[in-house]
């Protein structure tokens, strides 16, 4: 990595561990969700940028984890130290299930697999009224008593992210980083140089799976509430929105995508009650004009100003 | 109670049918997995609620859900001109239309759920194979086969039938003959449409219209294409049979977890052939 990069990388982590001590505790609180998304942002990106495949069920599991520490917190009394990693290996088993089916396919077909997927997970969150609480969903402090304090919260969430984050970049440039992207360019010749492609896919989403199980985990300590629209597919809608916004295959993009997604939303949310409207406004507007990245989009667009 | 059970899966697969064939044809045709087709449904159902109650005919009711649907068509096929030949970029506008669609439908007739008023011919109950049966049901199913037959002479009797089908295998060697695809793309689009917006129109009357409702025709749909194959008609009709008949049993069995029964069986198909039962490899 060269030195400027990693002085930008610092000079970014350093920002971010500022920001409870410089912003009011209404701004502290929407960084830290803004850390949860980038981690899902993020957890999509390796699928979507580093595999090819654009998975459209991350929501799904990042809300399964959600769901199971709230359940277990809440409704069955449990401690919740111990409900994160329930939480995060209930989104694993999620995601297991899901690549076992997804990983045959490619393209539109595995869009449309785990958006099918996802949907199902949706359904029975809003069906299974007992456990779920259905529509109502399921309300309560999921926090641990150590970490109620905002600005503790967000130095927690801030160091899990980071480590996770870590992990991340690690693996995508591992060589079986490298190996996932080899599929994405052509799945047909990684296989004829004898890589099992659906062993590596099969991987990459656990490992994805995990990440968004991680955040669902975080996210569930953080907002205390959790109904079916956590696990909707506007859900895993906004995660992948957040990657194209970032930059498709650039793993930190993801925490800029995050950060503009979620202040966008809060602005808008406090004008307007059609958010989801709006999502899929940008969507669209997106699609047709930016496919590769905004903030590329952004950057070649300045490049050309500044060039003539 | 199975009787009635199997009379239910069998209206219900109509219905299924009408929205699912639509959604396969476009798919297999123009290559397009258009997420909007849920979105259409739900907005044939209102708009057929508003203009049935306001006119006091079912028939008008259908009618304007036709027309509004096929101008909601225009404009996303406009917008898909934008991302052509790409598949990809083309699934997420439709996707985004998808998300806009439902919340103006949120906006315009708000979170309460409605019905389409039946036509007074079709209300009340008739003896069938021993049981009580919903005249409005039987209509419902009667519609689904005169469609499925239909479609199927479109397919296989005409002239439009038989470009449909060559562009599903190949759309540009039948462009290379001479042949204008484009029309055939949009003919195809909007018979799709016009298909979502009929059954919204009837399943609104008998599935009743809600927020959600767009989300779940989706999944049934897209479990439906699954099953069944990429653009095959047999396909969408065998697809709708079996995942209506999961859906009904699985919700007098299991009746929480009944969106969990279509699972099962799409799992072990995609295990076996993930191309769907008729569906091709490209």
């Amino acid at each position: 990595m060269s030195r400027s990069k990693t002085s930008w990388i610092a000079a970014a982590v350093l920002a971010l561990a500022v920001v409870p001590v410089v912003l009011p505790g209404y701004l502290t609180s929407l960084a830290t969700l803004m850390l949860i998304y980038a981690l899902l942002a993020m957890s999509v990106d390796i699928l979507a940028g580093y595999a090819g495949r654009t998975p459209l069920c991350h929501g799904a599991i990042f809300g399964t984890a959600t769901y199971v520490v709230m359940y277990y917190v809440t409704s069955a009394g449990g401690n919740p130290w111990l409900a994160m990693p329930l939480g995060v290996l209930a989104a694993l088993g999620v995601a297991t299930v899901f690549a076992a089916l997804a990983v045959r396919t490619s393209g539109v077909y595995f869009l449309l697999l785990t958006l099918a997927l996802g949907m199902i997970v949706w359904g029975v969150c809003q069906r299974w009224t007992s456990v779920t609480g259905g529509e109502n969903g399921l309300r309560g402090t999921a926090r641990p008593a150590a970490l109620a304090d905002p600005q503790v919260f967000y130095y927690f969430v801030l160091a899990v992210g980071l480590a996770c984050s870590y992990v991340m970049w690690r693996f995508v440039r591992s060589p079986f980083g490298l190996s996932l992207k080899g599929i994405r360019e052509s799945e047909s010749r990684m296989r004829s140089l004898g890589y099992d492609t659906t062993r590596h896919l099969f991987v990459g989403f656990l490992f994805s799976g995990l990440m968004a199980g991680i955040s669902g985990v975080l996210y569930a300590s953080f907002n205390s509430f959790v109904s079916p629209s956590t696990v909707a597919l506007a859900q895993s809608v906004k995660g992948l929105l957040m990657v194209i916004v970032g930059g498709v295959g650039t793993l930190f993009g993801g925490v800029v995508g995050a950060a503009v997604i979620i202040v966008l939303e809060n602005v808008v949310s406090s004008f307007t009650e059609r958010w989801s409207m709006v999502l899929g406004a940008l969507f669209v507007l997106t699609m047709i004009f930016a496919p590769e990245g905004v903030v590329g989009k952004f950057r070649s667009f300045l490049a050309r100003r500044r060039k003539p | 109670m199975a009787t009635l059970q199997l009379l239910n899966s069998f209206t219900l697969a109509a219905l299924l049918f009408l929205v699912a064939s639509g959604f396969t044809l476009i798919f297999g045709l123009m290559r397009i997995v258009n997420l909007a087709h849920g979105a259409m449904y739900l907005m044939g159902g209102y708009v057929a609620y508003a203009a049935a109650t306001a006119s006091g005919s079912f028939l008008a009711g259908v009618a304007a859900a036709v027309v509004a649907v096929a101008l909601l068509g225009l404009v996303t096929q406009a917008l898909l001109r934008f991302v052509k030949g790409n598949e990809l970029r083309q699934v997420l506008l439709t996707l985004g239309l998808a998300l806009i669609l439902n919340d103006a439908a949120l906006v315009i007739w708000g979170g309460d759920t409605f019905s389409v008023p039946t036509p007074p011919p079709l209300r009340g109950a008739v003896q069938v194979f021993g049981v009580l049966y919903p005249r409005y049901r039987l209509f419902v199913l009667a519609v689904g086969i005169a469609v499925l037959v239909l479609l199927w002479l479109l397919m296989n009797r005409t002239r439009l039938g038989a470009l449909i089908r060559a562009g599903v295998d190949d759309a540009e060697t039948v462009e290379a003959m001479g042949i204008n695809i484009r029309l055939v793309f949009v003919a195809t689009f909007m018979l799709g449409m016009a298909l979502a917006a009929v059954a919204g129109a009837l399943g609104g009357a008998f599935l009743s219209l809600y927020p959600t409702a767009d989300s779940e025709i989706l999944v049934y749909s897209l479990a439906v294409v699954i099953i069944g194959g990429r653009g095959s008609l047999g396909g969408a009709a065998v697809g709708s049979l079996a995942v209506a008949l999961l859906s009904t049993f699985g919700q007098v069995w299991f009746p929480e977890l009944a969106y969990f029964v279509i699972f099962g069986p799409m799992a072990l198909l995609l295990a076996f052939r993930p191309h769907g039962l008729f569906g091709r490899a490209t």
